[in-house]
Formats: structure tokens, sequence, C-alpha cells
């Protein structure tokens, strides 16, 4: 097997009164693409910043492609490819001039420099805005950048977060294709998210994480297997109809969650006639998800 | 256990400090951006000088003749390089370091790559140091339209801003790494900036202070910079010279370690 490109053992963070990040436990094996799911402040941001040391982790170990955290950061750092979730573009330059700079801070030799950035400008698909200045780009445009940005050195790791937050479903496609064809080079990604359909798409392995700490961590489909079966009843109505058909499913042994006005109702192909009748539908990551950290997906 | 975590592991990569590499990104981008307001920037270094001199010379010019040996219009056209600098070091230092670090999020996108707080403070001071070098010389040039006399010494003159224009950038970008926000700036150009500023002896020679007054001068490293220009233009003294000079790099050093000190401290958490 080899070895992990990330590997984190007991790793905590605090923030005041606020644990962001409570002994944590991730392997990425090199090669991967891992999606890293969880609510808003589970901890994804604080994961990813402090894989690239920008924030230390007040105990546990790190190790990013065999780099002890943070002390060869650095060196890490060299050779990682990082994807933020806000944009942090230098938006009175253009697009190529703000590779440029990125290419440099990378070592990219001057003599392959102006080429890295063609190729980058080529992979995210901006290479005919290359001469606008960023502040002039679409909000599309600049995540492309920014993605273009994160690979103009070709890195052996891409640390993406939340890589298509408020993109338009073409944009989202594309950059889905993108970060597949990345995955089939042997680039190891790391991604959060907290779309459930890109992490389903895009990820051999998918973890999730709540309040700080990974709760499970498989395949979607395995997960999905184990955590809710393979079907869905989904019951809707008026909040008293729910509950009483939420205590029939409960007294047969059946695990189900509430969404507003829809009652789900977990590993119905278990059910011999004894549930509520409803509509069926195939169990999902995203039953998975609400199950495990008792909260919905926005 | 321990021989399994290392099998793994990755031949550790020398590492040296302040890499030219990563301290070259960072000018270039300075560099590139800049190219992009060099005329604003230009025309307002090279106008306020010249307003300085036309106020002071005029109207200080008319009442006094003579001013610590020199004509009011040699005193105050060489004082006025050290404003000069001063100014083309600490706003950007206080102003662009705030905007990159809390609108622009630039030195979170730099720190994802592989170049440490240290590398990334050094060359940002660096970039404005060697323009308060650059535009240091604009109020010479003015004065000398004014009929300053040209001064081999003037040569070194670049060098003075530059040293003084790296100690208040790192002055700025130190304040701009503690303030919570830019109206945090009014305090410091109060209560600092402008009594460094008047009590420099920039404009009036500052043994005419009272004794307390001009006795903290001594600790203005503003001041230093002024005696020192004004020795290069009419001629060096070893002793004093080499005092001033010994501030000069002493300060800057001095808020180059608290500048990384202190923008280490916001940037990484």
């Amino acid at each position: 097997m080899p070895s992990p490109a990330i590997t984190l053992r007991g790793v905590h963070k605090r923030f005041g009164e606020i644990t962001a990040v409570a002994g944590l436990d991730l392997d990425v094996p090199a090669g991967t693409c891992l999606g890293l799911l969880g609510p808003n402040g589970a901890g994804k941001s604080t994961t990813m910043r402090m894989l690239t040391a920008q924030t230390i982790a007040d105990s546990g170990e790190i190790e990013v492609l065999g780099y002890r955290l943070p002390g060869e950061s650095k060196q890490a750092r060299a050779r990682c490819g990082v994807v933020p979730q806000i944009d942090n573009l230098d938006f009175e330059l253009t697009v190529r001039q703000n590779l440029t700079v990125f290419a440099r801070l990378y070592r990219v030799p001057k003599a392959e420099r102006a080429g890295a950035v063609d190729r980058a400008l080529a992979m995210a698909n901006i290479a005919a805005r290359a001469d606008s200045v960023v502040d002039e780009l679409s909000g599309g445009m600049r995540r492309r950048l920014l993605v273009a940005r994160g690979l103009v050195h070709r890195p052996e790791l891409l640390l993406l977060d939340e890589p298509t937050v408020g993109l338009d479903p073409q944009v989202r496609s594309e950059l889905w294709a993108l970060v597949d064809e990345l995955r089939s080079e042997g680039v190891t990604i790391l991604m959060s998210t907290h779309y459930i359909e890109e992490a389903e798409r895009l990820a051999d392995e998918v973890a999730i994480m709540a309040e700080g700490r990974i709760v499970a961590r498989g395949r979607p489909q395995d997960l999905v297997a184990e955590h809710v079966g393979t079907e869905v009843v989904e019951i809707y109505g008026p909040a008293p109809a729910l509950l009483e058909a939420e205590r029939r499913a409960t007294g047969e042994g059946f695990a189900s969650r509430r969404t507003g006005p829809v009652l789900a109702i977990l590993g119905a192909e278990r059910s011999n006639g004894a549930l509520p009748e409803g509509y069926r539908r195939p169990a999902s990551l995203e039953d998975v998800f609400v199950v495990l950290t008792g909260q919905e997906i926005e | 256990m321990a021989t399994v975590e290392s099998q793994g592991r990755a031949p550790v990569a020398r590492v040296r400090r302040l890499e030219p590499a990563a301290i070259g990104a960072v000018l270039w981008r300075e560099l590139t951006v800049f190219r992009r307001y060099w005329r604003s920037t230009t025309f307002s270094s090279v106008l306020e000088p010249t307003i300085f001199l036309l106020a002071f010379g005029f109207g200080f010019g008319a009442l006094v003749s003579r001013v610590a040996g020199y004509s009011y219009i040699e005193f105050v056209g060489t004082g006025v390089v050290a404003t000069a600098v001063l100014f083309s070091s600490v706003f950007p230092g206080l102003f662009t370091t705030f905007i990159k670090r809390r609108f622009q999020r630039t030195y979170d996108s730099l720190l994802a790559a592989p170049i440490d707080v240290e590398e990334l403070v050094t060359a940002e001071v660096l970039w404005l140091a060697l323009r308060a070098g650059i535009y240091g010389m604009a109020p010479l040039l003015v004065a000398m339209v004014f009929g300053l006399d040209p001064a081999w010494g003037m040569l070194v003159v670049p060098l003075i801003g530059f040293v003084t224009g790296f100690g208040f950038a790192a002055f700025g970008v130190t304040i701009a790494a503690v303030a919570k926000s830019i109206d945090n700036f009014n305090y410091v150009t109060s209560s600092v900036i402008t009594p460094l500023f008047l009590v420099a002896g920039t404009f009036f020679p500052i043994d005419a202070l009272p004794g307390w007054a001009s006795t903290l001068a001594q600790f203005n490293p503003l001041h230093h910079c002024v005696e020192l220009v004004r020795d290069a233009v009419f001629g060096f003294q070893l002793g004093p010279d080499l005092l001033h000079v010994a501030v000069l790099v002493a300060f800057a050093l001095l808020m180059w370690r608290l500048a990384i000190w202190r923008l280490r401290l916001r940037l990484i958490d």
C-alpha cells in the first residue's frame, strides 16, 4: 500500500472557547481523491489551513507528503496546490500576472515559467482572458483562476476548500471534469465540500466530519449501505400524521429523520408492508450525512 | 512505531531562511502592481516637497534668511528629504499592508505557497525602502530648481533614504499587523508620526527647542536622517555621522524583527 499523502493523528485545535478540531485522525492515500464532508463549523476549513501550517495545531501530529508539520511545512507547501474557499486573487493584476507571481513563488524555473502559466490557463479554461485584469472578471472566471493558480507548478497534492460554492452549474461541472482529470493523472486530492453530489461524483472515499472529528469514512456507496440501507420511504403530510408515522416506524425498529414537512424512514427495503405508504427512493449519502451529523445540508 | 512512521518520509530538503526566490516573487508582484499607479505616486511625491519648499521657503524664508549657517532654502530643501522618505514608507506600510492582510487576503494566498512570514515581511519592507530611497531624491531635485547647489554627497542620499525608509516601512507594517481597523491608524498618525515629522530638524533646528525636547529628538530616527542628509549635501562629519548611521540601522533592524513578529501572530493562528 502506498504511503499516505496526508496523515493526521489526534489533532486538536481550539480558538479561545471554541474547539474547531477535536482529536482528528485522517489518512489520505496517495493518488486518491478524498471528499471531506461536513456541515458549516465542522472544522473543515481549519483542517485545510492546518495542512499549509497557516493554522498551527495545539496537539497531535500532521504529515504532508512525508514532511512533518509545522516544522517542514515549507517543503510540503512547495509540492502542494491550494484552492481556497475565499477569493484572494490580486485584483489589480491580470490573470497571467496572478499566475506568474505563483509560478515564481513555487520556484518554477525561469525557462519553464511562461509554459507553466499557459498550461494552467488552458487547464482551467481561461486562456481567452489571460490579459484581463482580475477586477473585470465574473465570479466563475475568478474561481477558474483560483484553480489555475493552485495548479501552475503541477502539484502532487491538491487541497480544494469548497471549490464550487456559489458557482453556476456549467462552471461547476467544468471544474468537476478538471478534478476528475487531475485524479486520473495521479494527483492526490483532498476536497472539502458540503455539496453531497460533489463528493459522490468525485471522491474515491468520503470522510464525514462533525464537531471537529471524523465520524465515518469509506466509499460513498459503502457508507450508504452501512448506515442507511438501500431504500428510503419519504412521507409528506401535516405534523400530527408525520408524528404518528414516525411512532409506527420506530415501533417496527426503523430509523427515521424529519426534515420540515418530510419524514424519511431509512432501511425501507427491510419492511414487509409494516411501514406507512410513501414515496420510495434509493438511499443517498445525504441520508448518511444527516443521520451521522444530525444536521441538514443547506 | 518510529521506524514505521519514518519509512514514508521524504528526505528533508534544505530550507534556507530568506530565500531569494520567495522574496523575489513578492518584489515582482509589487513592481507589477506599481506599474499601474506609478504616475500618481510620483506626482504626489514631487508635488508635496515642492509645496513644502514654496510654503516654508517663501513664507519663513522671508522672515529668516539663514538658519544654522544655511540659507533657509538649503535648510528646508535638505530637511524635506526625510519627510518624503517618511511619508513614502510609513503610509504605504500602514495602509497597503492592512488592506492586503485584511481585505484582499493577499497574505493568506501567498502563505499557502512556500514562503514564510519572515520572507514576506522582508520583501514588502524592502520594496517600500527602495521606493523611499528613490522618492527621497525628489525634494533635492526640486530644491536645486530653487537654488540648491548640486553636490557629490547627494549620491548617497538614496541609500540614507533606503535605510530610513526600511525602518519606517517596517514600523508601518507592525502597526498594520496590530491594528483592528484602519481607524486605529489615527492614534498612531497623531501621536507618533506627526511629532516625529515636526521635531526632526526639518523646518527648524531642534536646538531651538527646550532642552528636554531636543534631548527627546535625539531618539527620533527621522532627526538622524535629516542630519545625515544635510551632511551628505554640505559635507560629512565623521563622528556624528557614524552615530546617525548606527541609529538608523539599529532602528531598521529592530522594526524589521518587530514587524515579522507581529504579522506572524496575525497571519498564523
